[in-house]
């Protein structure tokens, strides 16, 4: 346990010391909010409409960003290597790494919601909403990144393979999360049955991802 | 005093092994047994697969063919267990403090926290146990890695190129950190150009690679 404990408490550390690297997430995530009200006209009516979709891009994209940074810096200097002999099995390594990745890369664009909101002019309730949708979704969507970034990372030019591989299968999360915050017309009272569907998703996702993962670094390394 | 409780006796034990790296074969039919309180010796030109060899005992490289067995292990436990590597990339980060590299590595491998501070006077670098270990020299990061391999415990040492960037003290420290290592009972299989300053050219052997008579 205290071994656990170490993997996420070095990499919450190593961010801590770089924190350069989470405000860039935050920014990149505002700034997506920033420049939507200028693609699509500054109506508030339509902007309210697209609140939902938009901050899940955002959020999304923002997600893309930090990926890289999850195994590669340790794969090049051979720490992944060394977790291999650890007391500690790899899949529980990569179980702290990703908990300390959800931490470092989704936390903060929760936090930075209600600037989004202000912007894309969503009342009180869809800001609650848009919280608890990105509560409920980023950790899958941190699963699925760390299996991408984790078969991609033995790879030269892997950092720009893993979002193209991952973003079809980020699909689901995007549909039960925008619905989390706005139901389908015609579909009233079916938020709660959406967040449950993404509640589901993102559970299945945290299970599998830590054995999925160390057997993608497992077979890299080979 | 750090490290000088005897070791669990294991016998690394090699039948007919062959690997190499991807499509490329670099050794075949290889047969060494290596009893506790021995080292072997890896020798031969660059690109003659010792590294390869390293990986493939470390079970970070899939053998082609043959079987590698630690005799005597603890079933309970992962074969990686009884093994540390010391090789060309230092898994050292940069940022985190001298001490913290270590003390991280050592908890991770189930070592003792509590000799973090000895380990670091051990190799030397007990004065600086503070400093960003970015600042570290390539010889000091070096014995950095030497103090988690000492402080990690394990029966089965796997070192490639010990020596390489450490100066004439850090050799003689290699020489006697490995002494030390087999007289508690250890292994150790090492890649190595230059001769390693061991006390008893004893229970040193040799194994050549890559020259095909």
């Amino acid at each position: 346990m205290t071994a656990f404990l170490a993997v996420i408490g070095r990499d919450l550390r190593l961010a801590a010391k770089n924190e350069g690297e989470v405000l860039t997430l935050v920014l990149f995530f505002v700034s997506v909010g920033v420049i939507v009200p200028f693609a699509i006209g500054p109506d508030s009516e339509t902007l309210r409409r697209l609140a939902p979709a938009i901050v899940w891009i955002a959020a999304f994209l923002s997600m893309l960003l930090g990926l890289d940074r999850l195994f590669r810096p340790d794969f090049e200097d051979g720490t992944l290597t060394l977790f291999r002999h650890a007391r500690l099995p790899l899949p529980a390594i990569v179980g702290g790494k990703l908990i300390a990745h959800w931490l470092l890369t989704a936390l903060p664009l929760v936090l930075a919601t209600p600037i989004l909101a202000l912007l894309l002019s969503a009342d009180l309730e869809t800001f609650w909403r848009v919280v608890l949708s990105l509560l409920l979704g980023t950790p899958g969507l941190a699963a699925l990144g760390a299996i991408g970034a984790g078969i991609t990372v033995t790879l030269r030019r892997g950092g720009l393979i893993a979002p193209v591989l991952i973003t079809p299968l980020a699909i689901p999360i995007l549909i039960f999360g925008v619905a989390t915050i706005a139901p389908p017309a015609g579909a009233a009272g079916s938020a709660s049955a959406a967040g449950l569907f993404l509640a589901a998703i993102s559970l299945l996702l945290c299970a599998i991802t830590p054995f999925a993962c160390a057997l993608a670094i497992t077979a890299g390394e080979d | 005093m750090i490290g000088v409780a005897p070791l669990p006796s294991r016998t690394l034990r090699v039948s007919a092994l062959a690997g190499g790296r991807g499509e490329r074969w670099l050794f075949a039919d290889l047969d060494f047994v290596v009893p506790p309180g021995r080292i072997l010796l890896l020798r031969g030109p660059n690109g003659a697969g010792k590294t390869s060899l390293l990986m493939t005992l470390a079970t970070i490289v899939r053998p082609f063919g043959g079987t590698i067995e630690i005799e005597g292990r603890d079933p309970e436990q992962p074969i990686g267990a009884e093994i540390g590597l010391f090789g060309h990339r230092p898994a050292i980060k940069p940022r985190l403090s001298v001490g913290e590299n270590l003390r991280f590595w050592t908890e991770l491998y189930g070592g003792d926290v509590g000799a973090v501070g000895d380990g670091l006077d051990l190799v030397g670098l007990g004065p600086i146990g503070a400093l960003d270990a970015g600042y570290l020299s390539a010889g000091q990061t070096r014995r950095l890695a030497l103090a988690r391999l000492v402080l990690s415990n394990r029966p089965v040492w796997l070192l490639d190129e010990p020596t390489s960037a450490l100066d004439k003290q850090g050799e003689s420290l290699v020489g006697a950190l490995i002494d030390r290592h087999l007289d508690r009972g250890g292994l150790a299989v090492s890649a190595t150009h230059q001769d390693l300053l061991l006390r008893d050219p004893g229970r040193v052997d040799t194994l050549q690679l890559g020259e095909t008579a």
